[in-house]
């Protein structure tokens, strides 16, 4: 090597073959220096190439990508191309926020004043199959797309349960391959299921919630978290660490067992309350302590933390996913307005991940399907 | 290196620009293709840095360009083969055509999808389009393909402009030498 820096010339090596054949290609002289200036360039190119590389994970096989997240619940769920590979089920409704201003001294947020936000919104199902019964499951999500004058948006996607299970992606995908339906039965295998709550302590909590909170009977009279931590900012750039809540005005009931039959009754319920009138929820904002964890879905603040309510929230109509107005949305939780930014929550990122290439990939299928019918009426 | 009545060097702002340009869009790339392959905690952050910096790089290339029509580039060496010089011809307006188009399709599919898009304070770049998924569909399938195309062009261009460097030593290289004096 340290020839290699010094030597002008190696008599030897500067004669061999390819070097004068590369000197006659480039019609340089035959004593021109190329073996040297020929590692100089392969070291850079390679420089080059293995950041490149690095950054697009080709040395990291193991590296947990929204590719492999996706793959998976393709995995457990089949594939349904064009729906969400999460929350496939669901419908689209229509509204509008009016805040109260009792929020604008958290947050700058333009929702948060005395204003009128039209919203774009979706209640929907969990897992991947757009097919599944409504009563086969406890959990229902509502999403929510408030878009403000100028191109600002606030997306969010809430859960009816004030925790989540898990408190990394990593822990998510682990998760998801416990929970994978054993091809025999159908059902996830409640050994592995067992064992994955073993070895993730931290779901106790979600778990023992979602046994005392049984769901709503209709998707009106539920309560839907932000169950990951975000901050408010203020005018004075004062950071305020939040979570928050739509809390129905209509009581809530818990549903029966048995569900009810009709495999569909979410959705019917609600078209059919929207038809008497509007559905209202307040938006309900619990500031934390300093120490309350924001990083950290699976655990609660103390239940006697402030709150506020910043507004209402009215849904008028609805429509169905396959062609309604919430389809062609990414309810990514990261697209935040002014006034409100991230947690340090590492669901976050990792949301935003999946999301993406759910909704990349679903708009791929979406629009080749449409492109046939296209081309048939515009020839 | 004798004077002649073309400049032997390209203008001073145009190579700073190419400077200043080439490391933004190789950070531009592995942003790019990083946060597409990540769930980490840097994720938001990496994709926010990536929307900024590729629009900023879309004001720059429209200077950069605008300079290039108005005040040409030095001529090739006189020995040159022809077919090198169609190759560099080739790659440099190829090169050109992806600087801008990147950024645009960028700024598109933002669009297409009813996405926010990037700015300043309150103030957002206007919308390109209405939402639309087939097009969202396939200005982001560009976006993907032209990335790593980008990336491969790049990477020739390199080892071309290194090849002149210290193979050829025939001052092509130093028409884009930042060195500042002379
Ligand atoms: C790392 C953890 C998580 C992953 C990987 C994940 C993954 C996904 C994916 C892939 C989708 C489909 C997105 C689309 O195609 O538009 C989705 C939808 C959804 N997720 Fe998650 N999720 C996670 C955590 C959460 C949490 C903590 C919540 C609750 C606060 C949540 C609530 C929702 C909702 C409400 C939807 C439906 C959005 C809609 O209606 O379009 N997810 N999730
Ligand atoms: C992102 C990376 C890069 C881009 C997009 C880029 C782009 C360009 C373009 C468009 C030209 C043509 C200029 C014109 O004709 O107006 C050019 C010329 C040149 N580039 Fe780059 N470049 C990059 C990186 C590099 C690197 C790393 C080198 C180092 C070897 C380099 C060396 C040169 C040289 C020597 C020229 C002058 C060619 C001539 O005289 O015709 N470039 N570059
Ligand atoms: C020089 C300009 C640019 C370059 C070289 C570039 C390059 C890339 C690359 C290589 C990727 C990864 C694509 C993949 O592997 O599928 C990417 C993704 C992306 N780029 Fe760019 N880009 C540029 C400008 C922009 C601009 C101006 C915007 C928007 C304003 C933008 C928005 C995005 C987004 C949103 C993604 C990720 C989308 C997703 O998660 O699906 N890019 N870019």
């Amino acid at each position: 090597m340290v020839r290699l820096r010094f030597s002008t010339g190696w008599p030897m090596a500067t004669s061999l073959p390819p070097l004068r054949a590369l000197r006659q290609a480039l019609h340089l002289p035959p004593d021109a220096p190329v073996l040297r200036p020929a590692l100089w360039i392969g070291a850079a190119a390679l420089a080059v190439l293995g950041a490149y590389g690095a950054a697009a994970g080709w040395f990291s096989p193991q590296r947990l990508s929204p590719r492999r997240i996706i793959n998976t619940f393709n995995a457990n769920f089949g594939e349904h191309p064009g729906y969400r590979r999460n929350h496939a089920k669901g419908v689209c409704v229509l509204g509008y926020f009016e805040g109260n201003g009792s929020a604008s001294s958290l947050s700058t947020a333009a929702v948060f004043g005395t204003t009128r936000t039209p919203v774009v919104g979706r209640f929907a199902v969990p897992g991947g199959n757009p097919g599944i019964a409504d009563g086969s499951v406890p959990v229902r999500s509502m999403a929510l797309q408030f878009s403000s004058p100028g191109g600002e948006q606030w997306r969010m996607g809430m859960n009816n349960a004030a925790l989540f299970t898990v408190n990394t992606p990593q822990a998510f995908y682990q998760q998801l391959i416990a929970t994978r339906p054993d091809p025999a039965t159908g059902k996830p295998d409640p050994a592995r299921v067992k064992a994955f709550y073993a070895a993730h302590p931290e779901s106790a909590a979600a778990l023992a919630w979602g046994k005392s909170h049984p769901p709503s009977t209709g998707l009106g009279n539920g309560t839907y978290y932000s169950i990951n931590a975000f901050e408010l900012i203020d005018a004075h750039g004062e950071k305020h660490a939040v979570r928050w809540a739509m809390q129905p005005e209509q009581p809530y009931a818990a549903l029966g067992k048995p569900a009810p039959t009709d495999p569909d009754f979410l959705s019917h319920d609600l078209q059919q309350q929207l038809q008497q009138g509007p559905l209202r929820w307040h938006l309900i904002l619990t500031l934390a302590a300093p120490g309350d964890p924001t990083n950290d879905a699976t655990r609660a603040w103390p239940a006697d933390r402030p709150t506020v309510d910043a507004g209402t929230l009215t849904l008028q109509n609805s429509a169905p996913q396959a062609d309604g107005p919430c389809r062609d949305i990414n309810f990514d939780p990261t697209i935040l307005p002014h006034g409100v930014a991230l947690s340090d929550d590492p669901l976050l990122a990792a949301r935003q991940g999946a999301y993406s290439r759910s909704f990349n990939l679903r708009t791929h299928e979406e629009a080749a399907a449409q492109t046939p019918a296209a081309r048939k009426v515009n020839p | 290196m004798t004077p002649s009545t073309r400049p032997m060097r390209f203008s001073l702002p145009a190579r700073v620009l190419h400077w200043l340009m080439a490391p933004a869009i190789f950070v531009m790339l592995l942003l790019g293709s990083g946060l597409v392959t990540t769930v980490s905690i840097w994720r938001p952050l990496l994709l926010d840095t990536h929307k900024t910096l590729g629009m900023l790089l879309l004001l720059l290339v429209l200077l950069r360009l605008a300079i290039r029509l108005t005040r040409g580039a030095p001529a090739l060496p006189s020995n040159m083969p022809g077919w090198q010089r169609g190759l560099a011809h080739l790659s440099h307006w190829l090169l050109y055509g992806l600087m801008l188009a990147m950024p645009l399709i960028g700024w598109a599919m933002l669009s297409a999808a009813g996405y926010p898009l990037p700015g300043i304070g309150g103030w957002h770049v206007p919308a390109l389009m209405a939402p639309d998924v087939v097009r969202y569909a396939l200005l982001r399938h560009a976006h993907g393909v032209l990335g790593r195309v980008f990336f491969w062009v790049i990477l020739v261009h390199l080892c071309a402009g290194l090849a002149h460097a210290l193979l050829l030593r025939d001052g092509v290289f130093n028409s884009m030498a930042l060195r500042l004096r002379r």
